[in-house]
């Protein structure tokens, strides 16, 4: 036991005062709302980059600042930069559609995701960062009679691994959901649906910028406007980064580039098994709250939820073929609309504001590599295909003890790079939210 | 009232038909002619909207498709109410009812006014740092911020309205019917180019079109009366497409573009009936003009956002086109020019200005001086610090400003004044440059990004103001000149107009105008229907937000249904003053599709309901509907799932049919299965490559099931392929798989042995295949075919013949997916029903039962058959399936065999297909329910039923299931752990019934 | 949505096509003599190219034809055409 020092309240004062010191909250808001707003701290600074550093994660998205968050957090690694092109939160991050679930079918996924899951459960008060994680439920419908087949087989799995999941007949969907057009008369009508209640959505920007803040604070150089443009390697070990504001020499690099991963990769001269394809998404002009959950429908091919805005958000499907240009073709997101009319007749009238596309990287089997490479010291986060926002926190705290400890953690074993040449690939087309 | 704000001489605006509308519940009167907003405006109405943050009153502030402000619900039918559509924009009918959004209970009390006095608390990205405690409680915040924001409301019922799609192919498409796109169109019509014109309003000639003064002149005519002549001559020209009311949302990649096209929203609603609400075009221009004009950019400073501000070139059009008076006492607050042009029409039409605030020291064009003539009071280098007023402005505050514009000096004057026109200079609409993939640059005299032409996606230009053209003689003159060399003219009728007009000689721009009270005490509006402040850009400034985008999203500036037409300007600028970087290094936002908001009708066209999706039926469809089946959907297949009989269940109606089936004859509609047509000399090989078994030595005239794997090692497809020739054979795959199986067989075909000659065809649609099943098959077969020697030895199973039935050809298959003695019979499709009937005449005596899809998955499952995608999910190889047998051990070489042998695949502890029983004979598992040893927690699953039947031929459930080691656990208990009980199962053989294949060929 | 010229059909709507990823992987000819590694190279690994890429395009909705096709997939513009077993037209 230390000593005790005597009970004086100017020092828990000052102590208080130094805790709260930049911490958001209600009090924080009316004491700056006095001063009008001038003395807001930065959320995070705006650092040039070291010479040399412990870890250098390439990618300022959230997975990325997640892992940095981590690294300093658990790791006690505290001379960490985050190296970005544009701007952090710029890529998927801020293009996704925020879903959150971890409704699984295999163990690995499902320990993967769950992980993540509650993680998120208590992230906006672990970063003093409201991510707005928002626990409306997520609905997955069944259409045709495997799709019940399968379905069912998940939330037996997802109910036997811990995971919440519930089977709902098409009069509890209807229950839950009271706009889905449940008539059987459809040309694909519902036939039931399973409910992760613990799922739901969260605020993307804010779980880049929470990250980033805490990071921040912890001693992260977070750079921005910063291009990765080579990989220095010596024979099996990395020795640093060629940027675009100079060499920077490290002896561990956690790349974290979604869509870029193969750019990067072919930097270090090595190969990935992905493809990266534009993905779109869209929101509609706002309304006053119509749907306060989540549904996605694999066999009709949407899936839809609201942001507090009022924006319905509308995720489309893949394109085809590789694509670095953020833009996808008209065809997808009108098939697209076109599921969501028939689930959704009373949208018909909605209209769209904004539409754009992101660059996914996926892999062959839907599910993501957290990994070390045959290059010491070089390690990949990627192939989060359509659905890495979810992963987020999981991701970034499992990545961070690969990278730390240069060993995968349990949760992330199985997403491995050798798992494309042994053949034990962890297969999840089935629970990608579109079928590709 | 009606009159009272409506002058008299107009002509574009027919007095002479009058139409009532209601606005929040008010019966009102317009004029044929008028929009929603200048009916308003005409009514004294300027209040409109509550805005979306602090429900701020907001009137209505432009003319166009950049309003923020004066968006309203129209209509109040369920299905056919609208949220979220801009006065402006809404063409004035008779019937018309429209509501303020965002606002309760009423537009002028309204409950949410009360954020306006917490806006202290509530500054850019409040919630992110707030609402975090107790952590349980974000629920509950979150619902009341989902429900005091939205704006409008969802329709709650099916939309009524039909939506079209239209493609067109054209040389050229001319995009806005200004006076550049006029000139455009007509050069390129003039040079016999297939030429489309589209312009989003109901009439041609942009702002043009009623710029009636001797200052403006086109060959010694006021540009107005020049332009309209130009206009009357396009309707004569065959080459010409002109789309009024409709507007282009995105401009793709290869000239690729969408147009919405309003049809039906003018008209009074007893004219609709019927008839189309909106057709999307679907363009493909070889050329693309870009004539999309600029907009007028307000000002920024405290308040500028009370109902009766309004931008000086909408009070112009409101005056001028619609002969409405926005004001009985209107100022004017100004940057440039523009705001004198106003001054000008409004003096002409009576209303008088009561002064001019212009923030340049000097302005001494040809237009100011006009106005200066005329008397009216300007003020030289002043600017307006705040105004007063809440439901609409009362009076203005103006100060003297510095000579560097930082700040004000002097005294305060106030004016009393209903309406202040605000004009910061104008924006060129630069959206489908951008789209489509265009690059900007950042002009620094008049702080404009316009079009680089050096990054310019080829074979499209950009003319006229949204060029940068601001001026009547350069408009004219660049446009004739680039649209020349763009579309490779002779000389033309427009290249020596002679062109007068006021030239602009001194520009001042001030982004954030100062003011006597420091910033924190102000309320200088930037995005109006959004509520973010220039206060809010500089907070995300302070707190590191650098990009532009971050300071986007974190004040949420530029992100309303106005897409920041009117902000985004002065945010950038805002965002370069403070951090003193210049604003072409700063780059803008990215335009995202669509230029105005889209209805999802629209883009969906007729492609919802019975067109979603193909429907593919069976020749023998209408029979089975006339049976009363139940039909299940596989892939686009209506497929016969079973065939109830009085008022059965499904169960019971599968019961039945199974046991006919065994015991008597039962009949199935496979005609859905896929069907390829293989012929070429290589054929034989081609099979060998394809499919895991080995196919040279099969006998011409036999069947043979096959297994096909994907690259990686599983299974993927399997049916029954038949050597009709020595180079012909059918193939057959599942239902669902039949497209996706041809496809990947061309594409080894084409692209990895082109040197094997082999064609391969679908038939799947061709012919329709009936299978008869049952210890009487043969006899019914030997009833339709009489000649037919159905003997063992000549017709054994596994074989084929082809016959006639009724003078129809058919193939016969002896084959069975159910264990029974079995035949397939293949007929022309539009033979098949015919056929089908007479079978089922011929079975009458022997009770033959249509059984549906449901039945077959019971009775293969009673012989441990597999279907692909049920017990198969992609992760299965052939052996793990116990189908080792089918693996051709010699053969060299076939798609998926390498991958056998990984470590993984190799690995004796994989999922292994097996059967099981459950301990209590009665109890039917779920398919997809687990299989675990024991329940101890953490549970280890051990795998999953795939199918599971109660079966009335053994009287028992059974049941087929993946299992970790399987193959080596026959006679293992496990457990079925369900959520509510644990059912006990052993595991067992994948045959139940007939393990020795003897009824086959009984 | 580009426009792609069909070696065989010309100009059609990209619709009408569906791609077939990098071109120019050759499928080993002696699968079994290869390693897991090699085999796993052939399978799965991919160059994902940002900049020209050779890819492999079937026109789908049209005579089903596959052919290649050289496209910067940082701009999406298409450089070439060129019929399988032909060699590239551009390096």
């Amino acid at each position: 036991m230390c000593n005790l020092k005597p009970l004086n309240i100017q020092y828990l004062y000052s102590i208080y005062e130094q805790n709260m010191k930049n911490k958001y909250s209600i009090f924080s808001l009316i004491k700056n709302a006095l001063s009008g707003h001038e003395n807001w701290q930065r959320a995070w600074r705006d650092p040039e980059p070291k010479k040399e550093y412990d870890v250098i994660i390439i990618g300022g998205g959230g997975h990325g600042l997640a892992t940095a968050y981590y690294l300093a957090k658990k790791h006690k690694l505290t001379n960490i930069a985050v190296i970005e092109k544009g701007w952090i939160g710029g890529g998927n991050t801020g293009r996704n559609t925020t879903i959150i679930r971890s409704n699984y079918l295999w163990d690995a996924s499902a320990g993967l995701y769950d992980h993540a899951l509650k993680i998120w459960e208590g992230l906006s008060q672990e970063l003093n960062y409201n991510v707005m994680f928002s626990q409306r439920g997520v609905i997955n419908l069944a259409h045709n009679l495997q799709d019940v087949r399968d379905l069912k087989r998940r939330t037996h799995a997802n109910r036997l691994n811990g995971i919440d999941a519930a089977w709902l007949s098409t009069e509890e969907v209807k229950k839950f959901c009271p706009i889905i057009n449940t008539s059987q008369n459809i040309r694909y009508p519902v036939l039931g649906g399973t409910l992760q209640r613990r799922a739901g959505t969260a605020r993307h920007d804010a779980v880049a910028w929470g990250y980033a803040r805490s990071a921040d604070k912890m001693g992260v150089d977070i750079i921005q406007n910063c291009e990765v443009k080579g990989i220095r390697r010596s024979g099996d070990q990395v020795e640093g980064i060629e940027t675009t504001k100079g060499f920077i020499k490290t002896k561990k690099i956690g790349v974290v580039a979604a869509g870029h991963s193969s750019v990067l990769a072919n930097m270090a001269g090595i190969r990935l098994p992905l493809e990266s394809k534009p993905l779109q998404a869209l929101v509609s002009e706002p309304v006053k709250p119509i749907i306060d959950t989540v549904v996605m429908s694999n066999a009709v091919h949407a899936y839809v939820s609201q942001s507090d805005k009022g924006e319905l958000v509308i995720g489309a499907g893949t394109d085809s073929y590789v694509s670095y240009t953020q833009r996808g073709s008209h065809n997808i997101v009108e098939e697209t609309l076109r599921a969501i009319l028939e689930l959704y007749p009373i949208f018909s009238r909605m209209k769209m504001l904004r539409q754009w596309g992101g660059i996914v990287d996926i892999c062959p089997d839907a599910s993501p590599i957290i990994s070390k490479t045959q290059v010491k010291g070089l390690y990949f986060n990627c192939g989060w295909g359509t659905g890495g926002f979810k992963a987020t926190p999981g991701s970034g705290d499992l990545f961070a003890h690969t990278i730390a400890n240069d060993e995968p953690h349990r949760l992330n074993a199985s997403f491995n790079l050798n798992r494309f040449v042994s053949g034990d690939l962890v297969d999840e087309h089935g629970a990608a939210a579109v079928a590709h | 009232m009606i009159n009272n704000l409506r002058i008299n001489k107009n002509n574009f605006i027919d007095q002479t038909i009058r139409i009532s509308f209601k606005f929040n519940g008010k019966k009102l009167f317009g004029y044929k002619g008028d929009t929603l907003a200048s009916a308003l405006l005409a009514n004294n109405i300027h209040l409109v909207g509550r805005s979306f943050k602090y429900h701020r009153p907001r009137g209505i502030m432009t003319c166009g498709s950049e309003e923020p402000n004066a968006i309203v619900q129209v209509g109040k039918d369920s299905s056919l109410t609208e949220p979220n559509v801009r006065a402006t924009e809404i063409e004035l009918y008779e019937g018309l009812e429209a509501f303020s959004q965002n606002c309760w209970p009423s537009i002028n009390f309204d409950i949410g006014g009360i954020n306006n006095f917490l806006s202290p608390l509530l500054p850019a990205g409040f919630y992110y740092k707030t609402f975090m405690w107790p952590a349980s409680f974000w629920e509950k915040y979150e619902f009341f911020i989902r429900h005091s924001a939205g704006l409008g409301k969802s329709p709650t019922k099916p939309d009524q309205d039909l939506y079209d799609h239209q493609y067109v192919h054209c040389d050229v498409l001319v995009i806005g019917g200004g006076i550049s796109g006029i000139l455009s169109a007509k050069l390129s019509v003039a040079k016999g180019l297939n030429t489309m014109l589209i312009d989003d309003k109901d009439y041609l000639g942009g702002s043009t079109i009623y710029q009636d003064d001797d200052i403006f002149k086109i060959n010694n005519e006021n540009s107005n009366v020049w332009l309209k002549k130009q206009i009357e001559t396009l309707n004569k020209i065959p080459n010409l497409t002109i789309k009024h009311r409709t507007s282009v949302a995105a401009f793709h990649g290869y000239n690729y573009l969408l147009a919405r096209e309003n049809l039906i929203d003018h008209l009074n609603i007893d004219e609709r009936k019927g008839k189309i609400r909106q057709r999307l075009w679907k363009i493909r221009a070889k050329k693309v003009v870009i004539a999309t004009g600029a907009i007028e950019r307000p000002l920024v400073f405290s308040n500028n956002d009370r109902p009766g501000v309004i931008l000086s070139s909408s009070i112009k059009k409101y005056i001028d086109y619609y002969g409405v008076k926005t004001g009985e006492n209107i100022s004017l607050f100004t940057n440039n020019d523009s705001a004198y042009e106003t001054a000008i029409s409004l003096n002409k039409s009576g209303v008088k200005v009561k002064v001019i605030i212009d923030i340049r020291e000097d302005s001494n064009s040809i237009l100011s001086e006009q106005v200066e003539k005329s008397g009216i009071k300007i003020l030289k280098g002043y600017t307006v610090i705040d105004t007063d007023g809440y439901k609409r402005i009362k009076s203005f505050d103006v100060m003297k400003l510095s000579k560097d514009g930082g700040s004000v000096v002097g005294n305060k004057i106030t004016y009393k004044s209903d309406c202040l026109g605000i004009s910061g200079g104008w924006t060129p609409m630069v959206h489908l440059f951008t789209q489509s993939g265009g690059k900007l640059k950042f002009r620094n005299n008049d702080n404009v990004f316009i079009p680089d032409e050096n990054k310019t996606p080829s074979k499209q230009i950009s003319v006229g103001s949204s060029n940068g053209d601001f001026e009547l003689d350069d408009v004219i003159n660049n446009t004739v000149k680039n649209i020349k060399i763009f579309l490779g003219l002779d000389k033309n009728d427009f290249e020596n107009l002679n062109i007068k007009c006021s030239k602009e000689k001194q520009k001042r721009n001030i982004w954030l105008l100062p003011s006597n009270k420091p910033i924190s005490k102000t309320k200088p509006f930037l995005d109006f229907q959004n509520d973010s402040t220039a206060k809010d850009v500089k907070l995300a400034l302070r707190e590191g937000f650098k990009s532009i985008e971050h300071v986007k999203r974190y004040t949420t500036t530029g992100m309303g249904t106005d897409q920041g037409k009117l902000s985004n300007m002065h945010a950038l600028g805002i965002i370069a003053d403070t951090t003193g970087t210049n604003m072409g290094d700063l780059g803008t936002t990215t335009f995202r599709p669509p230029y105005t908001p889209l209805t999802f009708g629209a883009i969906v066209g007729r492609n919802v309901g019975k067109f979603f999706d193909h429907t593919r039926r069976t020749a023998i469809h209408d029979w089975h509907v006339k049976n009363k089946a139940e039909f299940e959907n596989v892939g686009q297949w209506k497929r016969p799932w079973y065939f109830p009989k009085n008022g059965e269940t499904m169960h019971q109606s599968v019961q039945r049919e199974s046991k006919a089936a065994r015991e008597s004859a039962g009949i199935l509609d496979a005609s859905t299965l896929g069907k390829i047509d293989i012929q070429g000399e290589d054929a034989s090989e081609f099979l060998n490559r394809v499919y895991t078994n080995a196919w040279s030595k099969l006998a011409i005239g036999k069947c043979r099931y096959g297994l096909m794997l994907n690259e990686d090692g599983m299974v993927y497809d399997d049916g029954v392929t038949t050597r009709l020739a020595e180079n012909h054979y059918i193939m057959s795959t599942t239902t669902g798989g039949a497209a996706n199986v041809l496809s990947k067989l061309e594409d080894y075909l084409q692209t990895e042995w082109p040197e094997l000659n082999v064609y391969l065809t679908t038939v799947t649609d061709q012919y329709s295949t009936m299978s008869i099943c049952g210890p009487n098959s043969k006899k019914i077969i030997k009833k339709v075919i009489p000649n037919l020697d159905l003997s063992d030895q000549s017709f054994p199973h596994m074989s084929f013949k082809n016959s006639k039935i009724n003078n129809v050809k058919c193939r016969i298959m002896r084959i069975s997916f159910t264990g029974e003695h079995s035949y397939e019979i293949n007929v022309q499709s539009n033979y098949a029903k015919d056929v089908w009937e007479r079978c089922i005449e011929a079975g009458k005596e022997f009770n033959i039962t249509p059984y549906g899809t449901e039945t077959m998955h019971l009775l293969r499952a009673e012989k441990g058959f597999i279907i692909t995608g049920q017990d198969t999910d992609g992760t299965l190889t052939p052996s793990d399936l116990q189908m080792d047998w089918i693996i051709g051990k010699k053969k060299y070489d076939f798609i998926g065999k390498r991958s056998l042998y990984r470590s993984d695949t190799i690995r004796e502890d994989r999922k292994q297909l097996v059967g099981l029983l459950t301990d209590d004979p009665k109890e039917v598992l779920e398919e997809g329910a687990q299989l675990v040893e024991s329940l101890d927690k953490p549970i280890e699953m051990l795998g999953h039923v795939t199918s599971s039947y109660f079966s009335p031929n053994l009287n028992k459930s059974i049941a087929l299931a993946v299992v970790r080691s399987g193959k080596k656990l026959k006679g293992k208990k496990l457990i079925v752990p369900m959520e509510n009980k644990n059912i006990n199962v052993t595991i067992t053989d994948t045959v139940f019934y007939d393990k020795e294949n003897k009824r086959l060929n009984a | 949505m580009f426009i792609i010229n069909c070696p065989y059909c010309g100009e059609r709507d990209q619709s009408e096509f569906s791609c077939g990823g990098e071109a120019h992987i050759e499928r080993p000819k002696q699968p079994t003599e290869l390693s897991d590694d090699q085999w796993a190279e052939y399978l799965f690994m991919r160059k994902n190219i940002k900049g020209i890429q050779f890819e492999r395009w079937n026109h789908i909705h049209g005579c089903r034809k596959w052919f290649n096709v050289v496209r910067d997939t940082s701009n999406d513009k298409i450089h070439a055409v060129y019929k399988m077993g032909e060699r590239p037209p551009i390096k």
